[in-house]
């Protein structure tokens, strides 16, 4: 029970790499990159959560592939929310 | 036969945790785990709601979203981004600690969660006072006057919708905030029984649950964060 | 094989009804059985509740002139009707009740997986009931069972934030049901259970959950967003503030579309159980029978908008509502299909379980075509918010869902209750249901096709015959409904005893004794047959314990 795939310091330098992801999207929102300004700040907002997903909430190295189909099916059904209703709103022939 | 728990805990299995309709700790812990995840599924559809009508308005008026998001503080922003993540890590030790059944390192890691999680309720705090103090909480006070970008360029007012800015931006992060009061409460408790020292290399199930719903909360403020404070600067 | 069974005629054994009697042992229980046996009280009470308003409903539609009540009255009952029936009586109904006895019976386990959660979730729903209560009794709420702002978020001075609540609250208890049938299906079935070994109604259920899971939540936060629309002027939803009151429609039906497949599914579940049992055969295309229940779980998420045809939503995102709403039509035409096949060859028996499931097909059959009708979108535009629309979806609510119950209940009412109910009166009951359902609501098809619109009090003098023709089938009805509550009553005290196994059903159900013991088997089963094995039972009927 008491065995550890992973090591603490292996945790630590991953809390120490999500806080220089912050860092680096806070920095990139001072720049103006025009449409890109949002792709980069959620490009590493999803990478943020992807990295607390797979080894804080410990998904990889999981026996169970059940946890990741749950994870994922909660974001699918998410986006089939976002993605049909602005399906609606962008195809708007009056605003 | 079916006359009491106690006598099917007893010839069970001499684990004291193990319920009666489960056949072993395995099968228990597993759906645990599992109906803990389906639970932060619903979280994830939760806040998708609030999410999905933050996505609609912010193409609909994207100007009065960017004027609106300027208002806010990327430095204390960034701080209670950097305090939530410091906090998982926290809480990813200490369920490390209960699985080695270091008691004393559990208690310390789940002190400390709680202390990061009352930082940032309270910068949050701060922040909502803020908003007060400039009339930017939507209702009949409500004021919203002429704004400059970082380039002093004057953005145009929209007050009414810059208003639906701040509603998504007080939903959104109070129903977060919510769930971080929560989250305190819940390791407040779970602090106490680790003290007491309910748990053990092979039954840290608590633990565990409620450092999976802290995370979740980290991840939703994760997004929020980038959504409400830094990505409508530039257009 | 039935090693697990226990002997039928063991009777002086203490069963999960005779475990205890005091209130204590009833309100603290966290038997799935006994919860079961709360849930269709407290369920039974409010299914009454929404008939009276719903006779109410069709006493004031008797007369073309509005002369029972005002208007604002009206407006008041035909949204306590909706409400009460929605959330506190359709969805929870067949999971709640039937499915919280039969899921751990039926897949050989002692319990659900959190047993103390499902006891908080009929809590939950109790509460949700008792603010409801109260707050139909301090002046009700007139915005319809969906909540429509900005009429809700600004215009209604009616208690719209507690029955929001009250919404919001029964939404967790539904949650929590599904997360605890998820759970246990996934982690405690009884060795050699595979899931092509299991029965249609766990399929079913499994199905159901999902949507309780993944749509609930998205109601909740809307319910909460017009409550604080309301009480905090943020606004979300209304124009005045700035908000898009289509956004609150999205919202609404990405659950409530979903929630009618909360309600059908596990009745059709039922169906499933019922028509293998009568017919004795194999369901025909096992596989694909419990496919599609997943599958409408699924195309469940992605057609909501065809409610919202006529609100002034994008033209071009219609037509792609209506095509998807199409896809709907496949599972649920590859369910009827195939319970028609089972059918073929088999040798059907017509016992009061197997009227209902006959009745089922036929009434849900009309209810899902008029469903294709209503996802056209040029026929939509005519018949919006018309009887059409009503009628279409008591064909599948009322005529689906009650008739799945029913026919559940007297199938299974030996087992809960360890009691035979009256044939002869359920039979008659059965024919009361059916013609009193097709009298009521047949009508208001052609009612509104011709123009009738929905939710008025009063209407022109050329629709009072077929009103009136409603109302005296709904009176029908209504004997039909009260019958079985009074012969399950009185059968609990002068029916039959029932044997272990009635209707020589497969099942692990019916391997328990009836009614069951707390811990349902005394060993746990293992499982070496397919589900609806009937030709091996009935080549073999000395192997259960006692036949017919």
């Amino acid at each position: 029970m008491s065995e550890h795939a992973t090591s603490r310091g292996f945790y630590v330098a991953l809390g120490i790499s999500l806080l220089v992801l912050t860092a680096v999207t806070v920095g990139a929102a001072f720049v103006n990159l025009g449409p890109f300004n949002p792709v980069i700040a959620l490009l590493i907002a999803t990478i943020k959560a992807t990295l607390v997903v797979l080894f804080f909430m410990h998904v990889k190295g999981a026996s169970e592939k059940m946890t990741a189909a749950v994870v994922i099916s909660g974001f699918f059904f998410l986006a089939i929310l976002l993605v049909l209703s602005m399906a609606d709103y962008l195809t708007r022939a009056w605003r | 036969m079916a006359d009491s728990h106690a006598t099917a805990v007893d010839t069970a299995v001499a684990s004291p945790q193990l319920r009666h309709h489960f056949a072993d700790m395995e099968q228990q812990k597993n759906a645990a785990s599992l109906g803990m995840w389906l639970f932060l599924v619903t979280e994830i559809m939760f806040f998708g709601g609030m999410f999905c009508a933050y996505l609609v308005y912010r193409t609909k008026y994207f100007n009065a979203f960017a004027a609106g998001s300027q208002q806010l503080s990327i430095g204390m922003g960034a701080f209670n981004t950097a305090v939530l993540l410091i906090s998982s890590l926290t809480v990813v030790l200490a369920v490390r600690a209960a699985q080695d059944g270091k008691r004393k390192q559990l208690v310390s890691y789940l002190v400390i969660t709680v202390l990061l999680g009352l930082t940032f309720l309270g910068v949050k705090g701060v922040e909502y006072r803020e908003k007060f103090e400039k009339h930017h909480v939507p209702g009949p006070t409500f004021q919203f006057t002429d704004t400059f970008d970082d380039n002093g360029k004057k953005i145009p007012v929209d007050a009414q919708h810059a208003q639906l800015f701040f509603s998504i931006y007080f939903v959104m992060t109070g129903m977060h905030a919510l769930h971080m009061i929560i989250g305190c409460g819940l390791f407040t408790v779970l602090t106490v029984f680790a003290w007491k020292g309910h748990y053990s290399p092979g039954y840290y199930t608590p633990i565990e649950n409620a450092g999976l719903y802290w995370h979740l909360v980290d991840i939703i403020w994760i997004y929020l964060f980038p959504l409400l404070y830094l990505i409508s600067r530039h257009s | 094989m039935a090693s697990a069974a226990i002997p039928a005629n063991q009777s002086p054994k203490t069963n999960y009804l005779t475990n205890g009697y005091s209130l204590k042992s009833w309100l603290l229980t966290t038997d799935h059985k006994r919860i079961a046996i709360l849930y269709l009280i407290s369920i039974t009470l409010f299914f009454f509740l929404g008939g009276f308003f719903a006779m109410l409903i069709r006493l004031e539609l008797l007369t073309p002139q509005g002369d029972l009540m005002h208007a604002d009255t009206y407006n008041k009952v035909f949204t306590m009707h909706g409400i009460i029936m929605v959330f506190f009586f359709l969805i929870p109904v067949v999971p709640a009740v039937l499915g919280n006895f039969l899921v751990p019976l039926m897949i050989g386990a002692k319990d659900l997986a959190f047993p103390r959660i499902n006891l908080l979730s009929w809590y939950l729903y109790i509460i949700a009931g008792v603010l409801f209560l109260h707050c139909m009794l301090v002046g009700g709420v007139d915005t319809g069972w969906t909540f429509y702002p900005p009429f809700s978020t600004s215009a209604s001075n009616t208690n719209v934030i507690e029955a929001g609540l009250a919404v919001f609250i029964a939404g967790f208890s539904s949650i929590f049901t599904g997360l605890n049938f998820i759970v246990t299906i996934h982690r405690m079935r009884a060795p050699g259970l595979t899931w092509n070994r299991l029965p249609l109604f766990i399929w079913a259920n499994y199905a159901t959950s999902v949507i309780m899971i993944l749509g609930t939540p998205v109601v909740a936060i809307t319910i909460i967003l017009v409550a604080a629309e309301r009480t905090l002027h943020l606004g979300i939803f209304d124009p005045k503030l700035g908000g898009d009151p289509l956004l609150f429609q999205h919202l609404f039906w990405f659950y409530s579309h979903p929630a009618v497949y909360i309600m059908i599914l596990p009745s059709m579940g039922v169906i499933s159980e019922l028509i293998a049992c009568f017919a004795r055969k194999r369901i025909f295309g096992y596989n694909f029978v419990a496919l599609s229940s997943i599958a409408l779980a699924v195309f469940g998420f992605l057609v909501w908008a065809h409610h919202m045809f006529v609100s002034g939503m994008s033209l071009y995102a219609a037509m792609v509502f209506s095509f998807l709403s199409f896809s709907v039509g496949v599972p649920s035409a590859v369910k009827v299909f195939n319970w028609t096949a089972t059918l073929y060859r088999g040798s059907i028996s017509y016992a009061t379980p197997m009227l209902y499931a006959f009745g089922f097909i036929g009434l849900f059959t009309i209810g899902g075509l008029t469903g294709l009708f209503l996802a056209t979108l040029g026929i939509d535009v005519h018949v919006t918010d018309t009887y059409f629309v009503v009628a279409h979806f008591h064909y599948v609510m009322v005529g689906g869902v009650l008739m799945g119950f029913l026919g559940g209940m007297h199938f299974w009412w030996p087992k809960i209750s360890g009691r035979m109910y009256p044939e002869a009166w359920a039979k008659l009951s059965a024919l009361f249901v059916f013609v009193g359902f097709n009298l009521t609501f047949f009508p208001q098809f052609i009612l509104g096709y011709v123009g009738m619109p929905r939710r008025y009090w009063q209407y022109p003098h050329e629709f009072q015959v077929l009103n009136v023709l409603s109302t005296a089938g709904a009176s029908v009805l209504a004997v039909g409904y009260l019958l079985p509550m009074i012969y399950f009553l009185w059968s609990l005290r002068y029916g039959p005893i029932a044997e272990a196994n009635p209707w020589n059903a497969a099942g692990l159900e019916w391997k328990a004794a009836s009614p069951p013991t707390t811990f349902n088997f005394d060993e746990t089963p293992v499982v070496t047959w397919e589900a609806y094995n009937y030709d091996e039972i009935d080549a073999k009927p000395q192997e259960v314990p006692v036949g017919r």
